[in-house]
């Protein structure tokens, strides 16, 4: 597994056309336990950072997911504007200067983004919020590191992490105004970012994903 | 005077709050609003957040009142993009939004400082109204 620069960019590609594909589901989440615009905010942020790609063709991964990452801080509106964006700056800080990415630094990445996501919204897990989507897949890709393919541990993870927001109370964001009306809902921030990682996957590993 | 920055999701509670907060103090506190976004929907914005920062500063500092959730993040986020000298002289008040504002503004008209404006902010929370 080495992604260099032209992958990375198509990796971003593919989720902004999984983001735009999944706009009315996160939004139908949404509308159940919040406030009903992360489809919409989340969209918007990445057809924003799709307009910005071409610029980017020949930067090193660092630059482009710092890009990715002011992008969706000024474009996105929401809550989820500051947590992605976080998390991709977090990202490009510890990728800077490379052109080339193997699992170890990809590993670094996934960790830097969770670190910057948890710091920023103060969350853990079991609050319902992506982190109980992001964190689950950063452990089992750290796990399965030298496995045929740490990607899709990761991504399985993923899923069932969002599929335990299932039977958890949100303690963050406008959800946590629901109390534990907000159980039986799936948080749309742990959908999201699932489906971010099921875009990376299927763009890594497109017969398995 | 320590300048007073109001972050709501909605451009209209953010500008509310300041038509019934300059009706008391007739612009004698250096007072901004950033509400919604930047292409007019409810949210935060950022750039917006930081650049209202920027216009009522002084050395004197810049208390930052948030609404809910992303104001919060999309505040410090503005804070931190800011340059180190200025940065140190903008906090966030963990404080009612309405109330809160209200508190602070007057406190800031009496001249009083950074710190004391945010204890002020803060206190409402605790305000009874019955």
């Amino acid at each position: 597994m080495t992604i260099d620069n032209k992958v990375l960019l198509k990796i971003i590609e593919n989720i902004a056309v999984k983001v735009k594909e999944n706009k009315e589901y996160l939004t139908e989440l949404d509308s159940a336990i919040g406030d009903g615009d992360h489809g919409i905010n989340m969209d918007r942020g990445f057809q924003a950072v799709q307009e910005k790609l071409p610029a980017l063709a020949d930067k090193d991964c660092g630059t482009i997911l710092k890009t990715v990452g002011i992008t969706l801080v000024s474009t996105v509106g929401g809550a989820s504007g500051p947590l992605y964006g976080t998390a991709f700056m977090r990202a490009g800080g510890v990728s800077a200067n490379k052109y080339e990415l193997n699992r170890e630094d990809f590993l670094e990445i996934l960790e830097a983004a969770l670190e910057g996501i948890k710091m920023r919204g103060k969350a853990e897990r079991g609050d319902k919020t992506i982190v109980d989507a992001l964190e689950p897949a950063v452990l089992a890709f750290r796990e399965n590191l030298q496995s045929p393919n740490p990607l899709l541990k990761a991504l399985e993870a993923a899923r069932e992490g969002v599929d335990y927001t299932k039977s958890i109370s949100a303690k963050k964001g406008r959800a946590s105004y629901l109390g534990d009306r907000s159980i039986g809902h799936q948080d749309p921030g742990a959908t999201s970012c699932c489906l971010m990682l099921e875009a990376l996957a299927e763009t890594l590993e497109p017969q398995e994903a | 005077m320590v300048g007073i920055v109001l972050v709501s999701h909605s451009e209209k509670i953010a500008m509310g709050a300041q038509e019934l907060i300059e009706q008391m103090t007739k612009g004698s506190v250096p007072l901004e609003v950033a509400g919604g976004t930047s292409d007019a929907r409810l949210g935060t914005d950022v750039n917006l957040i930081m650049e209202k920062i920027e216009k009522v500063y002084s050395p004197s500092g810049v208390l930052v009142i948030v609404d809910l959730g992303s104001a919060v993040m999309s505040a410090q986020m503005a804070i931190e993009s800011m340059e180190e000298e200025k940065r140190k002289n903008v906090i966030i008040a963990d404080a009612p939004f309405l109330e809160g504002a209200i508190s602070a503004v007057m406190e800031s008209s009496f001249g009083k400082g950074l710190e004391e404006v945010k204890s002020a902010a803060e206190a409402a929370k605790n305000l009874n109204k019955l």
